[in-house]
């Protein structure tokens, strides 16, 4: 920690209680990375407010010092975007972990932001309803978090990512004034702003309180696995599956060295290790006639289109195991390798078996291992590259050939991130995406909402980038007054109370 | 040099050929993106006020401006990709056409909005005016992929992208889907699509109000997810009493089963309509709002609908309605004065429900705004995206309305 941070400390001590402000080294070294293992930075201060009062007070207290901070969830984030430099202060909202309403008649709950993803559907079943974005991390990731990233998750192909459920948002701006966002019936009070936060990766202030849709727990579910004997041909599958005109619920692909990972782990589901890829497609609704149609159809059009076989799980267990293996295919092919950096990208779903050809031509260009596992029905790719960091020289050709993929992805029509985010990661391949006009848009709308770029600096819009635009203000803006403020807080507070 | 020599001189002489708007102000239609953000560049410099038109039937063409640009020569598809399930097509393609397109592909943009069979896509967007197949669809902006706008100072920004799950910037998408221009002229817009639906079913039921309202609640809580779940009133269905019409839309098993469900939790009462019938009665409620006046949506919960329909009916009149009873949301249409229409945002307001006005003639307008009674700290936030998109203040669009 900066020595001339102490008596800030103090002061958010007084708020927050001392136990929940971290300054020893050590420590803040917990909160270096998020999910990804390639970038670390040390924060400055590590700040766990617990309550939406202590948030804000902290917030308002930075604001007065002009200090930059970083709000962070469960930190399970894969593009950097949750972590501060030393200069700043890292607002860990895990602590703000209350569901504070279920509304099963209107099909709504209002929450923290620290409040586990899973634990929402948990609390929603009794009432038959659940939260439906299901992002693989959905055991450990906030809502905080999964709004700041509009996450995904298998599901979401029928039922849409985060920005779809969110119905509205209290926010502490980067000034530690607070807005209320869209309504409890998802209409926005003018222009759509909470549309506009989500996603917005901590940039535009601190969510403190977030109103989400709940949806109805299917009554019917077909969970069906198909295996291919090449990965193209599973690629076509897919795009066959769309065009049927029936909406999965979900449609995942794992391809062989996600398979075996996934088999020599714990959460082995029983796919065939023989595959090229399998296919993993789940079909729900409230009719049970319905969704055993459908579920005949997509089969039919999986075994026209290639499969070697199709297994129908034949009950909730089965099912389950074949889910478990999915969304643990990460940690599964975490071990298989001392780092690993799961990549995400999307591309038209029509050019999924040209663009996992590419890939696998990359990696074997390389020298690296690629394995890929994801959202197929959406075009959402996550080839993962599995490396041990430590040998001399593989952190730059893992870089190389990530930004190889991401190339082929752009040229297919496609998107750096589906999911994931830019953070500090992807900000080099933005301008690969956006002209300067564009990127130089984004960065006047983040003005609007935090003028001095405090909150989360340095992620989304890489800045030397953009146009010029006007009225927008270039490189963040000096404060002359931090330095002296750092040393006496109170008294930056007050006078700023006075100046109002 | 007139106004009209100088956008001929930058546009050329087509751009101006166009059909002359009903109070005189020049009107304008560039062909291409460029071309909106040279002549948006252009009305920065020389100070000129722009309105912004597309085929001029749902917004009456009637603000006070130096010059109207209309989008209606930006009507060009450039991609129908069915295997992707998705379509670029530019803001000034009339619906009517676009939808043909898009069904001679097998595809389907599943929006129902109110208004003429040829409204602009653009219109549909900047005005966010979904209509009964929101229940089952979701509102304008989810049908969003990605969407190309240009500022009142005259830059093209895009965003988003051609990709159905898109998380690179932030989501100026969104930002410009029901901004009524106020952020920019909407050019060019990217869509999710559906799969033409197999099946398509409309069931309809008569009645007093109360009694479809019961109806309605014993759907919901039976666990039926119809595409369209509407109660309409009677001026609007054109029939003696209210009327609740259900529409299913997707695989033949699907509808089935959903009519199964339909006719098990309310006893078999409701009347299957034709496809033809079925048609007319969707389009002409949609037509009706673009009859009348003024049309406003508000957004409740689906426990307040029943309150709120009396509530529009005890200061509004409830002559035409079109509500979504499942989903809390409900569109106006009809004749108000500007003090009822603000005493009604303000009680709305009270109870937490935004009312958007959605078209009205410019008085009208300009005294409500489509926006007002913002929650805490929302106003300073649309007046600084307002600076950023439109730092001249080219754009004449009534978001707020005067106090
Ligand atoms: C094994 C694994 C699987 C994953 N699978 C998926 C998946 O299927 N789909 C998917 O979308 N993602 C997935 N992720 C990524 C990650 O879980 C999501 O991005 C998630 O939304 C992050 O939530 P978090 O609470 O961990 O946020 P963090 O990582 O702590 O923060 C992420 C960003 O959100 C900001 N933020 C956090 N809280 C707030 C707040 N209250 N207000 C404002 N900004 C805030 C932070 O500043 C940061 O920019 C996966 C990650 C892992 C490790």
């Amino acid at each position: 920690m900066a020595r001339d941070l102490a008596p800030l400390v103090d002061t958010l001590a007084e708020i927050v209680g001392p136990r929940h402000v971290r300054t020893a080294l050590p420590e803040r070294v917990t909160y270096a990375k998020d999910g990804l293992p390639t970038h670390r930075r040390v924060p400055g201060v590590v700040v766990l407010p617990g309550s939406r009062d202590e948030v804000i007070a902290v917030v308002r207290l930075l604001g007065a010092l002009g200090m930059p901070f970083v709000p962070r969830g469960a930190g399970t984030g894969l593009s950097g975007g949750a972590l501060a430099d030393g200069d700043a202060v890292l607002i860990v909202l895990t602590r703000l972990n209350r569901i504070l309403k279920i509304d099963a008649r209107n099909r709504l709950a209002v929450v923290e932001p620290g409040v586990v993803n899973v634990r929402l559907s948990v609390a929603a079943a009794p009432h038959g309803l659940q939260y439906t974005p299901d992002p693989s991390s959905q055991t450990a990731c906030t809502i905080g978090g999964n709004v700041a990233e509009n996450a995904g998750g298998p599901h979401c192909l029928k039922y849409g990512v985060t920005a779809t459920h969110v119905l509205a948002l209290e926010v502490a701006l980067a000034d530690g004034r607070v807005v209320e966002l869209g309504s409890p019936g998802g209409e926005p009070w003018g222009p759509d702003l909470v549309g506009l936060f989500v996603g917005s990766e901590g940039n535009f202030g601190v969510a403190t309180r977030i109103t989400v849709r709940l949806l109805p727990v299917a009554r019917a579910v077909r969970t069906l696995l198909a295996d291919f004997t090449s990965l193209r041909t599973a690629g076509e599958a897919v795009s066959a599956v769309i065009a049927s005109g029936i909406v999965p619920a979900a449609l995942e692909m794992m391809d062989q060295s996600c398979i075996q990972a996934v088999e020599d782990s714990v959460y082995a589901a029983g796919y065939p290790r023989d595959a090229a890829a399998v296919l993993l497609a789940e079909l729900d609704g409230a009719h049970e006639a319905a969704v055993a149609a459908d579920a005949e159809t997509i089969q039919a059009v999986l075994r026209a289109h290639g499969a070697r076989s199709v297994l129908v799980a034949a009950d909730a267990q089965q099912r389950e195991k074949l889910w478990l293996g999915r969304k643990k295919a990460f940690g599964a092919m975490g071990r298989l390798s001392r780092d690993l950096v799961v990549q995400d990208a999307v591309v038209p779903r029509s050019t999924l078996p040209d663009v996992l050809e590419t890939i696998a031509r990359i990696a074997a260009e390389y020298g690296l291992t690629v394995s890929n596992v994801f959202h197929a029905g959406d075009g959402n790719l996550h080839p993962n590259i599995s490396f041990d960091g430590r040998t001399p020289g593989l952190r730059e050709r893992v870089e190389a050939a990530s930004a190889e993929i991401m190339a082929t992805c752009i040229a297919a029509g496609g998107t750096i991130t589906g999911e994931h985010g830019i953070g500090l990661d992807k900000l080099r391949y933005m301008p690969l995406l956006f002209d300067g006009d564009s990127l130089a848009a984004m960065r006047a709308v983040r003005h609007v909402w935090d003028p001095e770029e405090r909150v989360n600096p340095g992620k989304v819009v890489p800045v030397h980038a953009c146009r010029e635009w006007s009225g927008l203000r270039m490189g963040r803006a000096p404060n002359p007054g931090a330095q002296s403020a750092i040393r006496n807080p109170q008294s930056a507070i007050d006078r700023k109370a006075t100046a109002r | 040099m007139s106004l009209l020599d100088r956008v001929r001189a930058l546009l050329g002489d087509e751009a101006v050929e166009v059909a002359a708007t009903p109070d005189g102000v020049p009107r304008v239609a560039p062909a291409s993106p460029d071309a909106v953000a040279l002549l948006l560049g252009t009305a920065r410099e020389e100070g000129w006020r722009v309105r912004i038109e597309g085929a001029g039937t749902w917004l009456p063409a009637d603000a006070p401006a130096d010059l109207a640009l209309t989008t209606r020569r930006l009507d060009k598809i450039p991609a129908i990709e069915p295997q992707d399930l998705s379509a670029t097509a530019e803001a000034g393609i009339g619906c009517d056409l676009l939808r043909q397109q898009l069904a001679d592909r097998g595809t389907w943009l599943a929006l129902d909005p109110p208004g003429l069979a040829g409204r602009t896509l653009g219109s549909i967007i900047a005005t966010a005016t979904a209509g009964p197949l929101r229940q089952g669809f979701g509102p304008v902006r989810d049908h969003l992929l990605g969407v190309t706008f240009v500022t009142g100072d005259g830059r093209l920004v895009h965003s988003g992208g051609r990709v159905v799950k898109n998380v690179a910037g932030y989501d100026l998408t969104r930002l410009e889907a029901g901004a009524f221009g106020a952020f920019g002229v909407i050019v060019l817009i990217h869509l999710r699509l559906r799969a033409l639906p197999r099946a398509d079913q409309t069931l309809a039921l008569e009645g007093s109000r109360e009694d479809l309202t019961q109806v309605a609640e014993d759907i919901a809580a039976a666990g039926i997810q119809p595409a369209a779940h509407e109660l309409m009133s009677p001026a609007l269905a054109r029939r003696e009493r209210w009327l609740l019409a259900v529409r299913f839309a997707g695989s033949a098993a699907l509808v089935a089963a959903e009519e199964a469900g339909l006719r098990a939790a309310t006893g078999g009462r409701f009347a299957p309509l034709r496809a033809d019938e079925g048609h007319s009665l969707w389009m002409r409620a949609a037509e009706s709002f673009a009859t009348r006046p003024v049309a406003f949506r508000v957004g409740g919960l689906p426990d307040s609908s029943d309150e709120l329909l009396d509530l529009l009916q005890h200061q509004v009149g409830d002559e035409w309605i079109s509500a979504s009873p499942a989903i809390g949301a409900i569109r106006w249409g009809g004749e108000a004065t500007i003090d009822r229409l603000k005493r009604l945002r303000r009680t709305l307001a009270g109870l937490e429900v935004p009312l958007t006005l959605e078209r009205a003639p410019w008085p009208v307008r300009s005294a409500v705004g489509h926006f007002g009674a913002y929650r805490e700290g929302v106003g300073p936030l649309v007046a600084g995206l307002r600076r950023t998109f439109d730092p001249g203040e080219a754009f004449v669009v009534a978001a707020e309305g005067a106090e």
